[in-house]
């Protein structure tokens, strides 16, 4: 009796029956059309670039850019390169982004949760202002909050002046800053304190684990967080110093600045995106049934340990996935900004390819630009999304 | 978005056939029937359709001296109206014939963009303008002010120059769209906003106090404005040039779009050559002998173009200033069509 446990394996012959032989020449066929069509679009682009003698290339880049950038988060004048002016918008448009998702998603999970509340009156609020906001297009709502900051506020030589150091007119939102060497202590103590955190966490976890002591892990870290860069400045004896904005000529000087073109873009696109995410948020909590809640509370657990423990994990499967698009619209929205004058990189780019004249390069900077954000934003949430799942065994 | 059709007209670049070749233009052109010129998208007294569509304006009137010169007929053009990103890549992609569109002629734009200016029909400057109870009184105060300013043309570079060399700090709040630019300063977000001076003139016209607002005696620049073309149609290039050297050769010589059938009878040798009357001067162009005549029976001279767009006959009142005749101490000098 034949012991072989699977049968000879059939001899390969070239055959288009072969479904394996079939698929590989369709797969090679297709990769050879498309890289053909791109190998004709990019040729044929520069053939014709060519012969009307407009220059290509990167190097522009090098040159001096000779425009001035009304906001930047790095050092910038028009003495600087195409290249820094670039990064100094892809820096605005993350500091926006950034800042816009944050907000976007805090805003967003209280209005969903208000609109799930037993109060009537909240629920109530809470819907009317998702169904209104989400049916604005947003760029009415940029200009609407851009004309309301600048209409209403009063200018610089009549600001509001509510506290010391602190103005509010159409030039912005004006704040009193920290400057003197001590800066950077604090901002190391802040790292301490930090990986501390990190550190004391993953204790608490393992002890819990062990003995089922809990450890009162938030208020250990809010007291770090305000000790360690307080000792850190104290230690070092470095100096420190409020710079206090004040009106000079026709603007103010010193401080930092909240300006309104980027106030009334964080204004429209948080509150239009985070109409989104209290929808997502909802879903997300209703998903989760109300066996859950009663099976949990069955154990003795507290409320607020049953929404965390039980009732948060299992929501967060179904909200990451359609929160991971509202970021990534969220990000994408912010290139409106050129309606309103917030130096965003599509605004930089616009003036850029402008006085070059190379567009394609321009518009390829900025394609590059949001796809290395948005693919970012994408692994990351991939990432927490898989660190979530609901493991199956 | 403005942009996305920018960026449309830029991917377009990569599609075109790479056939367009010298001398190619004029001949389509004529085969086609019509000129299409490219446009601003509402500019009075250079560019602006009114409620029925009808365009006019002074780069309007260029565009119907070519259509006046190639066809007999100032009628057969068309307008494509472009922002300031779009307007160059659609001239070098073909979209568009030439681009008679307030636009200044600088060394990057002839050098680096494929283009070619073909000559001067208005010569401007770029200035301020502010409120007047700032009390400002020269450009040269306006450290730390912040300044409105639109995307997308040379008025960035020259006002970031201009404050550059003065050591003077300012504040650009580049708004794209003209319109809400114009609010904000009004709103006082900016302290001050600047453009070409006969934009300025216009703009401050529409505004509800124009009397509270001053143009700042400064020019931080020269911006001839003029028509241009792509390089690659010598023809083409040279019978737009020749549209306006024929009106401003007109205007000097007194030729009118009134007057212009008695002056076919004149003895004027430059008058006769100018209408064809004698010489074979558009046998060169390729064109008939009618065709300066065309221009001038349809559109008018280069004087009456800018009196009844931006001049005295229009809501602007734009002194002629720099853009008079040379013999009236301005720069504007007809090449002689001889």
């Amino acid at each position: 009796m034949a012991t072989n446990a699977s049968p000879p394996r059939p001899k390969r012959r070239l055959s288009w029956n072969d479904p394996g032989v079939r698929s590989f020449i369709y797969q090679v066929l297709i990769l050879g059309i498309v890289g053909f069509i791109v190998w004709y679009l990019v040729s044929n682009t520069l053939h014709n670039l060519a012969v009307r003698n407009i220059s290509t290339g990167f190097g522009f880049l090098d040159r001096e850019a000779g425009f001035a950038i009304g906001e930047s988060m790095i050092d910038y004048t028009p003495a600087d390169t195409y290249g820094r002016a670039i990064w100094v918008g892809i820096l605005n448009t993350l500091r926006v982004s950034v800042i816009g998702i944050i907000c976007a998603t805090v805003l967003g999970t209280l209005l969903g949760i208000a609109r799930l509340s037993k109060n009537w009156l909240v629920s109530k609020v809470a819907s009317a202002y998702i169904e209104v906001m989400r049916n604005i297009p947003l760029l009415l709502q940029l200009f609407f909050w851009y004309a309301v900051i600048t209409e209403v506020a009063p200018g610089p030589r009549q600001a509001l002046h509510p506290m010391a150091g602190v103005f509010i007119s159409n030039r912005g939102l004006k704040l009193p800053s920290l400057a003197g060497d001590g800066m950077d202590w604090v901002m190391g103590g802040l790292l301490v304190a930090i990986i501390a955190i990190v550190l004391a966490g993953h204790w608490a976890r393992k002890r819990q684990e062990a003995t089922g002591r809990i450890f009162p892990l938030g208020r250990v870290a809010v007291g770090l967080i305000i000790l360690c860069p307080v000792l850190a400045w104290l230690i070092s004896g470095a100096s420190l110093a409020l710079d206090m904005p004040e009106l000079k000529g026709f603007n103010f000087v010193g401080g930092i600045t909240l300006s309104p073109e980027f106030a009334a873009l964080l204004a429209g696109l948080v509150i239009y995106t985070s109409a989104f995410v209290a929808e997502v948020v909802r879903s997300g909590i209703m998903a989760v049934s109300q066996g859950q809640w009663e099976a949990a509370g069955s154990l003795g657990l507290k409320r607020s340990r049953v929404l965390r423990l039980v009732i948060l994990p299992q929501a967060l499967r179904v909200i990451v996935p359609p929160m991971t698009s509202q970021y990534l619209n969220l990000t994408k929205n912010s290139s409106l900004a050129v309606a309103i004058g917030y130096p965003d990189i599509v605004s930089v780019v616009n003036t850029t390819l402008n006085q070059t004249g190379q567009a394609i390069e321009g518009i390829l900077i900025i394609m590059a630009a949001y796809l290395t954000v948005s693919l970012s934003i994408s692994i990351f949430m991939n990432w927490y999304n898989k660190r979530i799942a609901l493991v199956e065994r | 978005m403005k942009f996305m059709k920018a960026a449309v007209i830029g991917v377009s670049l990569f599609a075109l056939g790479g056939a367009a070749q010298a001398g190619e233009t004029f001949d389509a052109v004529k085969k086609k029937g019509f000129v299409q010129c490219g446009v601003n998208t509402g500019l009075p007294g250079f560019s602006i359709a009114d409620s029925k569509g009808v365009w006019s304006g002074i780069d309007i009137d260029i565009c119907r001296g070519i259509a006046a010169m190639v066809f007999g007929d100032a009628s057969k053009f068309k307008a494509t109206p472009l922002t300031t990103q779009q307007r160059f890549t659609a001239l070098q992609s073909g979209e568009i014939d030439v681009l008679t569109r307030n636009t200044t002629a600088t060394m990057t734009r002839d050098t680096t963009l494929g283009l070619m200016s073909t000559g001067v029909n208005y010569y401007d400057s770029q200035g301020i303008m502010v409120n007047k109870n700032l009390g400002v009184k020269s450009a040269t105060e306006l450290g730390g002010a912040a300044v409105c300013v639109q995307p997308g043309t040379t008025t960035e570079l020259n006002l970031a120059d201009w404050f550059r060399t003065r050591n003077l700090d300012f504040k650009p709040v580049v708004i794209n769209s003209p319109d809400e630019a114009m609010r904000s300063y009004v709103a006082g977000r900016c302290d001050a906003f600047t453009t070409d001076k006969s934009q300025l003139a216009t703009m401050r016209s529409t505004l509800a106090n124009p009397d509270d607002n001053v143009i700042l005696p400064e020019n931080f620049s020269k911006e001839p404005l003029g028509p241009m073309v792509r390089q690659g149609d010598d023809q083409w290039f040279t019978a737009v040039r020749w549209v306006l050297n024929t009106m401003l050769e007109a205007e000097e010589y007194g030729i009118t779009s009134k007057n212009v059938d008695e002056m076919l009878k004149s003895p004027n040798p430059n008058i006769q050559r100018i209408l064809g009357v004698t010489g074979e001067m558009g046998k060169g162009l390729g064109l008939d002998a009618k065709w300066g005549y065309n221009i001038i029976k349809q559109v008018g001279n280069y004087g009456e173009s800018f009196e009844r767009n931006i001049g005295q006959g229009s809501a602007m009142k734009l002194e002629r200033g720099l853009n008079a005749q040379w013999q009236d101490g301005g720069l504007m000098y007809g090449w002689p069509v001889r």
